[in-house]
């Protein structure tokens, strides 16, 4: 049990590193592994030491911190994160075709559904919905919708494939949709295709036009070779166009579609849209939900205008519309918002400045920044708060937890008030120490049980858990 | 690279880091528990964790209204075990460091005497927990299950809610649940998320002098034994946001579509990204015969 948990835990963390190898890269690394006297250097004196690769790690990451930091400063904020994004899959015969094993379209499937909630963990009030291609006409396999199961879902439950593509088709079914999307709305079409032939009835020429005039984004993966009309396509309409070599390249492919592509400002119009924040009800009550019309235990959520409940977010209320989201789906995004600085490299003279001295550990994790040897090691120091922090928590909070443990937030407060408060201060801390310097002298050595006023406390006496 | 294989410690093996809120403008305000009291009941508390099993540690954060600071880790106290008749080291060590960090953030206080005082910087002891827990992560499997316990009374605040959510969601992902006892007036809707999103536990105790019950039954057992307990259930959890413009809490708002920042009225430019708004959207979207309903301004 303690096993798959860490495991899972690295895979997580693992998915949160995109620069992570795969599984190529594993074997790579065991072979370069061997050549273990390519890990050794000459130092100043000719002796032979290790590389130290933890600083050569490091500074790699510095690199990328820093070049992403300086990409982002510049269009950080133009990223528009509500998309409306039409999921083209091409179950033709050429679906069938088994050099990707155990065939094409189990590829696709099983990448489409990684893909769909990657996408909606990275767009959180974005929607998808899922179109096919067989016997050369295009069908709706779900409407737009927030929620990555049903999408799954619906996609695992009819996976069969006959019959010609028709890019055209395709393209004219999702067409009548997206074309009336709310302007603040992205809208955006991936084809994953099967097929080097499109069976169409008319000029995909056309087709193509209209896409761009309605500022469709079309992007393109291809499971066998390059085609004409696809670059075309992706090209007229901003999108990407790319060719699968093998599965874990698909894999990268359609991964690559899930973070916003960098918004142009004609692309959308900045809206604000009404939204509610419903509370979830308590478990074990019991009431109607709206969408379902049944009666539901536990499990909801209260639309907080009409007080409808709902089973699921993100949604709208089916009874006075209103976009119903929860807030953590929204804060997932927030880390863009307000990234943290990179933090400064300590060198080791700036260590003799007086005021900072006494800072022997890491501010965030409390490792010891000083080596065995009493040499301060590399460590870097927080541009807000100047605290000192090793090396792997840098990465850490620069990384997964966007914010620095030490940075104080600060909030702005009424003159008057603070002046009163600073009054009592004082006071207040004054009593407090008393308190502790209370629990110093009389502390007790065994508990009562408050319940029953027995010598030990008894489980069955906690009332009301 | 095989690392020898390391010793296997059975699954009932605890790391708690505990956060302990030391906000004097809480505490003195407080009728029903006064600090000394919940002193008592959370080292008794933390006490008894290290004697359920020798291998089991606790780290304490304090959470101050200024800073946050390490104030015990019993794996660096060499003495647990209490000498005849005097108070264990723990009990001592730990005071003694609570003692340095109230002066400490007291001064702080004095010089950035602008920060709202109310609340209690949750969201720099939450990462600072996290912080430790992957160093010990990355020391090896000795604990591999280990969770964090807020011991909170002072209220939300919310111009840190952006931060402490990042630090639940990167708690999600390395699936560290964040446990939470709150002993304030009203239900922390931060510490429901957090343990909601974390898979913790959330508790208000309803009877304060019975608080070292409440933490030794609820929040004593290790993550493998809480399998077989019935724990506590959430009683609904407060999903509602803060503005970004007021910072106030808001069950209804606007957000802007290109920043998601949250808002409480309408606004023509969004300050955090500087979009002007287009025209209302109900004038916009004029496709009234499509199934989406467009959402009212
Ligand atoms: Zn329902
Ligand atoms: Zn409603
Ligand atoms: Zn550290
Ligand atoms: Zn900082
Ligand atoms: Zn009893
Ligand atoms: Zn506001
Ligand atoms: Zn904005």
């Amino acid at each position: 049990m303690t096993n798959s948990i860490a495991e899972k835990r690295r895979q997580q963390e693992d998915e949160d590193d995109e620069e992570d190898g795969d599984l190529e890269g594993w074997g790579e690394r065991n072979y370069t592994d061997e050549r273990s006297w390519e890990a050794l250097q000459e130092d100043e004196s000719g002796l032979l030491r290790p590389i130290d690769n933890k600083a050569m790690y490091h500074a790699q990451y510095r690199r990328r911190l820093r070049s992403l930091s300086a990409a982002s400063n510049s269009h950080r904020i133009q990223k528009g994160l509500i998309r409306f994004l039409y999921i083209v899959l091409d179950l033709s015969r050429a679906a069938s075709v088994m050099d990707f094993r155990p065939s094409r379209m189990a590829v696709v499937a099983k990448n489409a559904e990684a893909f769909i909630r990657e996408f909606f963990d990275q767009n959180p009030l974005s929607q998808i919905a899922l179109v096919t291609i067989k016997d050369g006409v295009a069908h709706s396999l779900t409407e737009l919708g927030g929620s990555p199961e049903s999408h799954i879902k619906a996609l695992m439950a009819k996976l069969e494939c006959s019959g010609d593509s028709s890019l055209q088709n395709a393209l004219d079914h999702v067409h009548e949709y997206l074309d009336q999307i709310p302007s603040y709305g992205h809208r955006e079409v991936l084809i994953l295709y099967s097929a080097l032939t499109s069976c169409d009835p008319g000029d995909i020429m056309e087709t193509i036009q209209k896409c761009k005039k309605s500022k469709i984004r079309c992007s393109v993966i291809g499971l066998s070779a390059e085609m004409f009309i696809c670059k075309h396509l992706c090209q007229e309409t901003g999108g990407l166009y790319s060719v699968a070599l093998d599965e874990s390249h698909f894999k990268d492919l359609i991964l690559e579609h899930a973070p916003p592509p960098p918004a142009i400002a004609e692309f959308a119009i900045a809206n604000l849209i009404k939204m509610g924040f419903p509370q979830r009800a308590a478990e074990g009550s019991i009431s109607i939900c709206s969408c379902h019309k049944e009666s539901k235990v536990g499990e909801g959520y209260i639309c907080p205008r009409c007080k409808a409940r709902v089973c699921e977010l993100p949604t709208e209320c089916c009874i006075c519309g209103l976009t119903l989201v929860s807030s953590p789906h929204l804060a997932r995004s927030y880390h863009h918002l307000f990234p943290i600085a990179p933090f400064d490299e300590v060198k080791p003279s700036c260590h003799n400045e007086p005021h900072l001295k006494s800072q022997k550990t890491c501010f965030g994790c409390q490792q010891s920044l000083v080596n065995p040897g009493n040499k301060p090691s590399l460590h870097v120091a927080c541009p807000n708060c100047k605290q000192y922090f090793c090396l792997d928590c840098d990465i850490y909070i620069h990384e997964s937890l966007h914010n620095c443990p030490g940075s104080q937030i600060l909030g702005s407060t009424d003159k008057a008030v603070e002046q009163s408060l600073d009054h009592t201060n004082r006071a207040n801390l004054h009593a407090l120490k008393k308190d502790v310097q209370k629990e110093f002298k009389d502390h007790m050595h065994h508990m009562d049980c408050n319940f029953c006023n027995d010598m030990y406390f008894h489980y069955g006496c906690t009332p009301n858990l | 690279m095989t690392s020898v294989p390391s010793k296997r410690y059975s699954d009932d093996v605890s790391l708690v880091v505990v956060l302990l809120d030391t906000n004097p403008f809480f505490w003195t305000a407080s009728s029903s528990l006064s600090f000394s009291q919940f002193l008592s009941h959370v080292l008794a508390f933390v006490n008894s964790i290290l004697l359920l099993n020798q291998l089991n540690q606790v780290v304490v954060i304090a959470t101050g209204y200024n800073t946050c600071d390490y104030i015990y880790d019993s794996s660096m106290d060499a003495s647990q075990s209490s000498e005849k008749g005097r108070m264990p080291s723990v009990y001592s060590n730990l005071l003694q460091k609570l003692e340095e960090f109230m002066i400490k953030d007291e001064k702080l206080g004095k010089e950035q005497s602008q920060r709202a005082i109310a609340s209690s910087l949750l969201s720099g002891s939450l990462s600072m927990a996290l912080c430790y827990i992957q160093r010990v992560f990355r020391s090896g499997p000795l604990h591999p299950q280990p969770r964090i316990l807020c011991l909170q009374g002072s209220s939300d605040g919310p111009e840190q809610y952006v931060a402490v959510m990042n630090a639940i969601f990167s708690a999600q992902r390395s699936m560290v649940p964040i446990d939470s006892c709150y002993v304030g007036a009203n239900n922390s809707a931060f510490l429901q998320q957090a343990s909601y999103i974390t898979g913790g536990v959330y508790v208000k105790p309803q009877h304060l002098d019975g608080l070292f019950q409440y933490l030794t039954t609820v929040f004593a057992t290790d993550l493998h034994s809480r399998s077989f307990i019935r724990l506590p259930r959430p009683a609904g959890v407060d999903f509602r946001a803060s503005c970004f413009c007021h910072k106030t809490t808001i069950d209804m708002g606007y957000i802007c579509s290109v920043c998601l920042s949250i808002f409480c009225k309408h606004h023509k430019k969004c300050s955090t990204c500087g979009s002007v708004f287009g025209q209302a959207q109900s004038d916009t979207s004029s496709a009234s015969d499509h199934k989406r309903k467009a959402p009212e301004t």
